[in-house]
């Protein structure tokens, strides 16, 4: 009787999540051009596209829930949402709270400044150095050695301090610094510098032990396969940057 | 889960450094606000709408908007023009310390105006007519009667302005700065450990209230002595 109870309860959970399956994503909504929030209140982005164009893959629905960057692996732990799109560094520090699948994109780092200041990317001892809290891009700012490092929570703020000049020097992702350079506020600044090559691959967290991340890896490899991928790569960026 | 306190206790002399700037935000800001609100209470309770009006406006603003949203006005917002950048202030104001103290001041001062206004039109009007009676000057009347009367009728009201403003406070940490809070943030990008480390924090600004009570209490106690039974 036991045994069967726990059958039909065991076969009426599994039956429920294949029915009704829907995948929460977090992701940021302040990192773009991959995660924001669009004119209509929507998130939009490349992370947005890739993480729709798996969930089509998977057959599955996705929910998007927005969460601040600090409190994103957090959120993911305590079930807020199942997996994190919010181009995520895959590093060891993390693995030791959630899992990463496969990269479904690759990032460098990059410095930018005013363009004319002649900033020398080698000699930054006593410049004001930003960058987001939180982000590999921090951990490097916080290596140079004599340099004022600020901390900003989003990466909107930072670029609104390197406006306003109270930073020299903005430690960033190369891919989104690209696209801010190529916006209206981002006239006058340029990249100092080569960009820095810190083998970052963006991966997708999911819980510890979590089999969403064998279905995430499978549906990366097939969009990766039949184009979805590159066409969603070619409307952000026009160079691949898987 | 595995509560490491470990964390807690590596991460102690940093959130101790950033209270130290906290409690500069706090003391600064709350002196300074507190000086200047009694002016401007006084100027409140003017039965003349047109300089009741003024200090009205101001403190309507500052209490019926977030503070968040002042500091980033304030801080992001005023960098953006020009203007402000060229102008003698940017020295002060690029610089994220100054623009949260002076937000902070600004905020507490508007609080702490609205207590003194209501302990100023609380003191008994028996009080003052008899200093009126004995021909005291308007200057003596506020200096020897009112004021004094008014602080202690405020002075409960008081110490909540001053606890809401040290928690307040933390958001001084979304500007860059490394107060408790922006401390316990920072530790937190570094160890993923967010329970343990804003559980340290919370303790330190517990620690931090209780002993501002304490010692309220004890000014309390002397500011009321008066009425104590003999």
């Amino acid at each position: 009787m036991k045994k069967l109870l726990f059958c039909s309860l065991l076969l009426l959970l599994t039956s429920g999540s294949v029915l009704a399956e829907k995948i929460r994503i977090g992701t940021e909504g302040a990192y773009p051009p991959f995660n924001m929030i669009d004119q209509d209140g929507q998130v939009a982005g490349f992370d947005v596209d890739i993480a729709k164009a798996l969930c089509t893959r998977m057959d599955t629905e996705c929910v998007f829930v927005t969460q601040d960057w600090d409190g994103i692996i957090p959120g993911l732990l305590a079930r807020k949402y199942d997996a994190v799109v919010a181009s995520m560094s895959i590093t060891e520090e993390r693995k030791k709270a959630v899992d990463f699948s496969d990269r479904y994109y690759s990032n460098s780092l990059a410095m930018i400044a005013k363009s004319g200041t002649n900033i020398d990317p080698t000699q930054l001892q006593g410049k004001s150095v930003g960058a987001q809290r939180a982000t590999i891009a921090a951990d490097h700012a916080n290596a140079i050695e004599g340099a004022n490092v600020k901390l900003y929570d989003t990466q909107e703020n930072a670029y609104l301090d390197l406006n306003s000049g109270r930073i020299d020097v903005l430690m960033t992702d190369r891919l989104p610094g690209y696209d801010w350079l190529n916006s209206e506020q981002g006239k006058g600044f340029e990249f100092i510098g080569d960009a820095i090559d810190i083998g970052d691959q963006i991966g997708i967290a999911v819980r510890k032990g979590d089999k969403l991340r064998e279905r995430l890896n499978k549906a990366i490899e097939e969009i990766r396969a039949d184009g979805t991928y590159q066409r969603i790569n070619a409307k952000y960026f026009p160079f691949s940057i898987y | 889960m595995n509560w490491n306190w470990e964390v807690i206790f590596a991460s102690l002399p940093q959130l101790l450094e950033g209270s130290l700037l906290t409690l500069e935000l706090v003391f600064i800001s709350v002196l300074i606000g507190g000086f200047l609100s009694v002016p401007l209470a006084i100027l409140r309770t003017s039965e003349n709408p047109l300089v009741s009006g003024i200090p009205l406006f101001y403190t309507f603003f500052f209490r019926g908007t977030p503070m968040l949203v002042q500091l980033f006005l304030f801080y992001y917002g005023l960098a953006q023009f020009d203007s402000v950048r060229e102008s003698f202030l940017w020295p002060l104001l690029r610089e994220a310390y100054w623009c949260a103290l002076i937000v902070f001041t600004l905020n507490t001062c508007a609080y702490t105006t609205e207590i003194m206004r209501g302990a100023i039109q609380a003191v008994p009007r028996g009080e003052i007519e008899a200093a009126q009676a004995i021909g005291m000057n308007r200057y003596h009347l506020y200096r020897r009667i009112i004021l004094p009367l008014a602080y202690r009728i405020g002075l409960p009201a008081y110490s909540n302005e001053i606890i809401l403003m040290l928690k307040g406070s933390a958001l001084a940490s979304t500007i860059t700065l490394l107060d408790l809070t922006g401390m316990a943030r920072t530790i937190i990008a570094r160890t993923y450990m967010p329970i343990e480390v804003f559980f340290a924090a919370g303790c330190i600004y517990l620690l931090l209230t209780f002993l501002f009570i304490q010692g309220y209490r004890l000014f309390e106690r002397r500011m009321m002595r008066h009425q104590k039974p003999i």
